[in-house]
């Protein structure tokens, strides 16, 4: 005998892995796949012109900047309602808690009929505001935050339920300003989670279709997101054309997902650093 | 070693999940098969486009009780209601549909095109261009029509704004598009530079854009958005039964384009299922008075020139101009218009 049969102290992981990946490719890899391969009938000149004019750049360009926005205002807003959840007590909290996951629940053309009659010249909140919301850049955003606000939400809570009061407290006790407890002991330990409730908050906008439609106005240059490009494309029967969209978004939001992932690592070593 | 072992389950893991989805994939189709051979009431689906939900609802009920009397056999006619694209995609992805009755035929020639499942002269099978009904393009405006809106032109001034579906999204604002195009032809003599230019004020003043024509209509009724809906007349008289009568009126341009909204069979489907026969005889009894009349009901034209007398009050008079004699067939319309490059994009090209 040369060779020993090493066991694993976990059984199964042949078969658990083989599982994963079956399961993986036939649910993710291959569909995603399909897109690169459904494009890449048409040749790279047929790519570059259906991706590369001006209406599709200005819809991805859209599309790209009103998801970031709107995960960044989700980070600020969900801190605090994450802040608030754990550490205060009050009545209907648990309601409230309860509410934040709705967004989740909703079919999205829903929210965005929702957001649209609110939010339009003559709706409840619309008429109360000084500029148009519904049928602009700004109800795009509005949109994009509400289904987003779970992502950081949920991320966050856990963190900070885990974050011992007492942390604050010695921090204070040995002469640190409030600033100061916030951005050296509060701060790095949620960084991890604010990273990634913003990585899923504008990796779910990016994409988003349901909700936008109804409240963009859809007017090309202007309300226009790159969604709606591919299904324009769709409803001439041109499939390349809007498999083409579809990877240039695949491309770019993985490259913004793998960077957020990246940073988070680095955030994640630099509390472990810390911790040891 | 148990590496190599480890990849071994991973191989023989995917090969028992592929081949038991290809044997599943095998076993559905063998079902639906046997299902059409057996003797069970006979089942027809209609695939259709979101606005004939209820004229195809009622004329199931005529049709079927006319086919049982005719041939003893009992019918079950399913309807399937979407944008008329993507009802149009799924029978191409693989729906089994009998009969194809979608907005435009630009949507049945894909399906002729791109999976053969009909003859390319699908068109010439049924009277009239195989539409037994057709529509107009009308304006949908607020009681009293407080702007002033009279005709086409009216909607290229500024203080008007205006909410039309998208026509690259919706079939049937396609239709909108030339309607505008046609009046502009008509006025301009045929000046391509001057008909863009007349598209292109009358599409600065659009306030939205939606992606299909119930969303327009909500955008319109529901939100107050814009002063005048541009839709289709069938589309206008059912909101002005549907919502309140005392908010909306209907204005009729001096000319319009002839919708003309298809009917075919989807022959080689209907051949698998056994239904050509029952298929065949369903569109055809759409010419018939019943059938007529049951489209004029529902506020579509009817082809048949004493029903249509009978409904005239109905449908206000327009000066009607067919897609056949403006601009050839919607293979060529498409192409110019709504294709990429086309001079829709050159409209909001900046």
């Amino acid at each position: 005998m040369k060779k020993r049969k090493v066991k694993n102290v976990l059984p199964g992981f042949g078969l658990s892995m083989g599982l994963v990946l079956a399961y993986s490719s036939l649910l993710v890899v291959i569909p995603l796949l399909m897109v690169f391969i459904n494009s890449s009938q048409m040749g790279w000149s047929g790519f570059i012109s259906a991706v590369g004019n001006h209406r599709v750049l200005a819809a991805l360009k859209l599309s790209f900047l009103t998801a970031f926005l709107a995960a960044s205002i989700n980070v600020i807003f969900g801190i605090l309602l994450a802040w608030v959840l754990v550490r205060y007590s009050f009545p209907g909290k648990r309601i409230i808690d309860g509410l934040i996951d709705l967004p989740f629940a909703l079919p999205t053309a829903v929210a965005g009929i929702v957001l649209t009659t609110l939010y339009s010249k003559n709706g409840w909140i619309g008429k109360f505001l000084p500029f148009k919301v519904s049928f602009t850049e700004f109800g795009i955003v509005i949109a994009l935050i509400f289904i987003g606000i779970p992502f950081v939400v949920r991320m966050v809570q856990p963190v900070l339920e885990d974050l011992d009061p007492q942390l604050e407290e010695a921090a204070v006790s040995l002469g640190a300003s409030r600033v100061r407890t916030i951005t050296k002991v509060i701060m790095p330990e949620l960084t991890p989670a604010i990273l990634s409730g913003f990585g899923l908050a504008f990796a779910r906008a990016v994409g988003e279709y349901g909700s936008v439609i109804f409240i963009a106005g859809n007017l090309p240059y202007k309300t226009e997101i790159a969604p709606l490009l591919i299904m324009t494309k769709l409803e001439q029967y041109d499939y390349a054309g809007a498999t083409a969209i579809a990877a240039v978004m695949l491309v770019i939001s993985f490259a913004i997902l793998i960077t957020i992932n990246f940073l988070q690592m680095r955030a994640v070593g630099r509390v472990l650093a810390k911790g040891v | 070693m148990y590496k190599r072992f480890g990849k071994k389950f991973i191989l023989i893991a995917i090969l028992i999940v592929f081949s038991l989805i290809t044997a599943a994939c095998g076993n559905s189709e063998n079902a639906s098969n046997g299902k059409a051979k057996g003797k069970k009431t006979r089942e027809l689906l209609n695939v259709s486009y979101d606005p004939t939900r209820e004229l195809y609802k009622e004329f199931n009920t005529a049709f079927s009780k006319h086919w049982e009397e005719e041939t003893g056999e009992k019918l079950t006619i399913k309807q399937s209601h979407g944008g008329s694209g993507a009802q149009g995609r799924s029978i191409i992805d693989g729906v089994n549909a009998d009969v194809a009755t979608l907005a435009l035929a630009y949507d049945i020639d894909a399906i002729a095109e791109s999976r053969k499942l009909l003859p390319d002269n699908w068109q010439e099978k049924l009277p009239e261009n195989s539409t037994p009904y057709t529509s107009t393009i009308v304006f949908l405006v607020r009681k009293g029509n407080p702007k002033q809106i009279k005709d086409w032109d009216d909607l290229v001034r500024k203080d008007v704004s205006i909410v039309t579906p998208n026509p690259k999204t919706s079939g049937g604002a396609r239709w909108n598009y030339l309607a505008a195009w046609i009046y502009a032809k008509d006025k301009y003599n045929g000046d391509e530079q001057k008909i863009k230019g007349f598209m292109k004020n009358l599409f600065s003043n659009v306030a939205a854009l939606d992606s299909g024509a119930r969303g327009a209509t909500t955008s319109f009724v529901e939100r107050g958005i814009g002063d005048v809906l541009i839709a289709w007349e069938n589309e206008a008289i059912l909101s002005l039964e549907e919502l309140d009568k005392n908010k909306f009126d209907i204005v009729a341009p001096s000319i319009s384009i002839l919708t003309e909204p298809p009917v075919a069979v989807v022959e080689k489907n209907a051949d698998k299922n056994g239904n050509r026969e029952v298929a065949e005889a369903y569109l055809k009894y759409l010419y018939t008075e019943e059938g007529q009349e049951i489209a004029a009901k529902h506020y579509y034209r009817p082809r048949n020139k004493e029903i249509y007398e009978k409904y005239k009050d109905v449908f206000p008079e327009v000066k009607l101009v067919t897609i056949n004699d403006e601009f050839g067939d919607w293979q060529k319309a498409q192409k110019t218009h709504f294709a990429d490059g086309g001079t829709f994009d050159e409209i909001y090209q900046k």
